[in-house]
């Protein structure tokens, strides 16, 4: 593979050393997500061990909103898809306004994400269904909010990274980092739908 | 706690002054207090002597340049094999203390407190795997893969600088318990519900937390980085199957450390929920099944016997085939143990917890299972023994670790595939029999791996050659004190003596233990020896010194150039024709030439921040067991504010203009030129100053 097929590569100087350096500034970054996603596979497994262990407390069934939880998979996708205009804009070089433009409104729907989330938090923490109330709640409340302080992260991450668009501009170091950070808001996206399938959608089931 | 009002309890968190072993050993003085206040205070003198030390020869300046915040590859490698020395040095007195509690603990309560006991077997067990095996086999393949691959640095040279930072913070965190506080009586392993706030309410079990998800954290960066250089930094021509196996075994291991941090980390962190938090993944109540906790814990521990053992299995394969002078037996078979080993790795974890109540036949799969990765490995000795077959052997230091591990190691396999029967495990589950064997492969496995390794490239690294008398005396001390200290063990525990005991009632065990306790004794020798023949060493370097780089009639690229290697490692990328590269190149007539124009080398300035970042990390791991909330805050701030502030640094690069390169290369060449080649039977004299004679 080389540097030219990563989608959203725009280096306008290809020589040596630069096409050399994203080469494995990339994949080392692939790497650290497939040990991130092993956490997320484990804590996974947890939730699944963990589905019975309820303590006469709430169950899955009685405290899931699934209206919220489409909601969120909604504002997350789109948040997705605003991200992948961004890396086009950076891809065909359609000047700094477009690729800030839709950076920004990735942040925005991220942190539209994270709002949602912590109001359907705290709704359950005022339920009564907080972790320290069972073994259930307690692989819930590690599993969900983990993935909610990623989209932090990365909220916080396209905070840094816009400000360099705007500071240092477009050198490959800006560049290769926007593409990392294009690779960790997908790898979210992708958690969030295991998220909203094994935790939502199965939450239906009675 | 003397006060729970006021403000002292949000600046200090949970300290108060009982919390000093100082203050203990004088409120209760007896021989258990006065022992931890001495180590304590031990601690702390040799900490103020060290900082004395260097500002009496005003080398702050000097250490913080040139090694702390260095991202040389070569300088990181050093640094971690300084702290596993150090972190030894404390688990095998740690150890010693253990065996002479044991000998003196026949029918009466011995001179340890069992709660003094209880935090020995806790830091002996967690140094030994975290802080000892880990660093030095992680410095050991920092130090030498780029050399071997024919690469300039690690992929991430800034990542490994903040890998090297967070082991040290946690080795210091380790420390820090010793002086402040006190330490988990929960075993290296921190078996929950025993570890949660309803037993262990102390602060104990989160320094073990703490510290060893600083570790944690530290081997998956480590593991990332090293995988990257071996996938991405080969020198032209270093196809897969021309690496050497240490490369092979170093890429394993760093497959493993990927996939097996995580679940480590995930347990860790889980375990501290609960314990901050009030979840209830491991408690009694409440729907908690601490049996998560040990799949967790073993996904990541027994594939982390293999990260630890696979590396000093690459070194068993260097040294058997330098001091054969034979090609190495059997390569492809090599490579394709070890990628079995490693896949194989992690389909055994339940045969840590037989006796905890699945159902048979799943202790069936997972029993034939452990027993099916004793084949690799058997494949690999063999491979081994031919490699020396009808070879030129000569008995050099790394050469006896060699042979004394595939000696003793073989004694570990034969008793790991007995335990490896669920029927019989039911019978000497937790008892010595099951501590004799793991020492009986970690000891032979990775500590004379990683002796033999420090031997091997010690005058690679520095330029001169380690003692060979007194690096034979370690050998004999570490062989016989191993087997004196731990093959009663397994007499002991087929008869049933519990490990972990810190009171014996069984007067017919009093030989056994007498003899297991001088073991120990003549292990603190073999430590000793190795601390004397570095002294001595360091003393006679002028005899000994091998500037051309090529002591041992080297295999590898990583002999092809001066020792110490420049900064840069390779002047010009080398271009690999094979396997055996600098070998074959030899016997062609063709090393030490001026490959052609040397052009300027970009290498990277030092970093401070990464430091910064490892300093911050351990202070807010001390913050957490101490519940310092504004201290953790502050230092998690840090932490995130210096990664910010790297990723703006664009200067970070220094170029090493072609005429110093060139008058750097010269120098040596001329070096190499002028020094006459020695025959393989003076390379342990002062005649060796690394110029191989090359006998066709």
């Amino acid at each position: 593979m080389t540097a030219a097929s990563h989608a959203g590569l725009n280096l306008r100087s290809p020589h040596e050393p630069t096409a050399a350096s994203t080469e494995i500034g990339l994949f080392g970054f692939w790497v650290f997500l497939m040990s991130d996603a092993v956490i997320f596979a484990l804590l996974f497994a947890t939730y699944g061990v963990m589905l019975a262990a309820t303590a006469g407390g709430p169950t899955a069934h009685g405290e899931f909103e699934i209206g919220a939880a489409a909601l969120e998979t909604l504002v997350l996708l789109t948040s997705s898809f605003t991200y992948g205009m961004a890396s086009i804009a950076l891809k065909y070089d359609r000047g700094r306004r477009g690729l800030l433009g839709w950076l920004g409104v990735t942040l925005g729907l991220g942190l539209v994400f994270l709002t949602l989330e912590a109001r359907d938090f705290i709704t359950m923490l005022r339920a009564g269904a907080g972790p320290t109330r069972s073994g259930f709640l307690s692989a819930f409340f590690a599993l969900v909010p983990l993935h909610g302080l990623h989209v932090l992260v990365g909220s916080l991450w396209i905070v840094v990274m816009m400000t360099q668009v705007m500071v240092i501009g477009l050198d490959a170091r800006v560049k290769i980092n926007l593409i990392r950070l294009g690779l960790f808001w997908h790898f979210l996206d992708i958690i969030w739908i295991a998220i909203f399938t094994l935790v939502y959608l199965h939450g239906l089931i009675r | 706690m003397t006060e729970t009002q006021g403000i002292w309890p949000a600046v200090l968190g949970r300290f108060d002054w009982s919390a000093l072993p100082f203050v203990r050993a004088v409120q209760t003085p007896t021989v258990s207090e006065i022992i931890g206040a001495l180590a304590a205070a031990l601690v702390v003198i040799a900490a103020v002597l060290i900082a004395g030390l260097i500002t009496r020869y005003g080398k702050w300046r000097w250490l913080w340049s040139n090694w702390l915040t260095s991202l040389d590859h070569k300088k990181i490698g050093v640094m971690y094999i300084v702290i596993a020395f150090v972190m030894l040095s404390r688990a095998l007195i740690e150890a010693v203390l253990m065996r002479m509690q044991q000998a003196a603990a026949i029918d009466n309560p011995g001179f340890l407190s069992p709660d003094h006991f209880g935090q020995l077997f806790s830091t002996h067990g967690s140094i030994m795997i975290f802080f000892m095996a880990m660093p030095f086999l992680t410095g050991v393949i920092n130090y030498v893969l780029p050399l071997q691959i024919g690469a300039r640095d690690m992929a991430f040279p800034w990542a490994n600088s903040i890998a090297l930072w967070l082991t040290g913070a946690a080795a210091a965190l380790m420390m820090a318990s010793l002086v402040i506080g006190r330490f988990s009586t929960g075993g290296w392993t921190g078996y929950p519900p025993y570890t949660e706030v309803a037993f262990s309410p102390d602060v104990g079990p989160d320094y073990w937390i703490w510290a060893v998800s600083l570790g944690s954290v530290s081997s998956t960066l480590a593991g990332i980085n090293i995988a990257c250089t071996v996938y991405k930094l080969r020198a032209p021509g270093m196809t897969w199957m021309r690496m050497p196996l240490f490369c092979w075994t170093s890429l394993c291991t760093s497959i493993l450390m990927i996939f097996a941090m995580p679940p480590l980390t995930v347990a860790t962190g889980l375990l501290a929920l609960d314990r901050y938090l009030g979840f209830h993944f491991f408690t009694n109540d409440l729907g908690g099944n601490m049996m998560n906790y040990a799949n967790l814990f073993w996904l990541f521990g027994h594939p982390e016997v293999y990260i630890l053992i696979l590396p000093a299995f690459g070194v068993y394969s260097e040294v058997v085939a330098i001091f054969s002078s034979k090609e190495l037996y059997g390569y492809v078979s090599l490579v394709l143990a070890t990628m079995a080993i490693a896949v194989l790795s992690f389909t055994v974890w339940v045969h840590h917890f037989f006796t905890m109540g699945q159902s048979a036949n799943l202790n069936a799969v997972f029993g034939i299972a452990t027993m099916a990765i004793g084949v690799p490995t058997g494949v690999k000795i063999y491979d081994w023994i031919w490699t020396m077959f009808d070879g030129h052997v000569r008995l050099t230091t790394p050469m006896l670790y060699s042979l004394a591990f595939m000696m003793t190691f073989v004694i570990g396999g034969l008793s790991g595939i007995m335990l490896a029967m669920p029927p019989l495990d039911f019978l000497v589950h937790n008892t010595l029999f099951l501590v004799a064997h793991f020492h009986n492969m970690l000891i032979p496995g990775v500590l004379y791996g990683m002796l033999a390794a420090y031997t091997y490239w010690f005058p690679k690294a520095f330029g001169f050659r380690l003692n060979e008398t007194w690096g034979r005396v370690a050998v004999v001390c570490w062989v016989i004190g191993f087997l004196l200290a731990f093959m009663p063990l397994y007499v002991l525990g087929a008869a049933g003596m519990a490990r972990r005991t810190v009171e014996v009632f069984e007067p017919a065990f009093r030989p056994w233990l007498y003899v297991a306790g001088v073991g120990a004794l003549v292990l603190l020798a073999a430590l000793g020896s190795l601390f004397v023949q570095l002294f001595v060493s360091i003393r006679d370097r002028a005899a000994n010194r091998t500037p051309v780089g090529d002591p041992w009639d080297g295999r590898g690229l990583e002999w092809s150039i001066a020792s110490p290697p420049p900064e840069y490692n390779f002047a010009i990328v080398p271009h690999v024709g094979g396997r055996d590269a600098f070998y074959a190149v030899k016997r062609k007539g063709e090393p030490y030439r001026p490959p052609g124009p040397y052009e300027a080398i970009t290498v990277l300035r030092n970093s401070n921040l990464s430091a910064l970042i490892g300093i911050a990390a351990g202070v807010v791991a001390f913050a957490l067991v101490w519940r310092i909330w504004w201290l953790a805050i502050l230092g998690m701030l840090v932490v995130i504010g210096s990664v910010i502030a790297r990723s703006f640094a664009r200067d970070v690069d220094r170029i090493i203009p072609a005429a110093e390169v060139e008058a750097i290369e010269r120098r040596w060449l001329d070096e190499a030129h002028a020094t006459d080649p020695i025959p393989r039977l003076l390379e342990t004299t002062s005649a060796n100053r690394g110029l191989a004679g090359v006998s066709l």
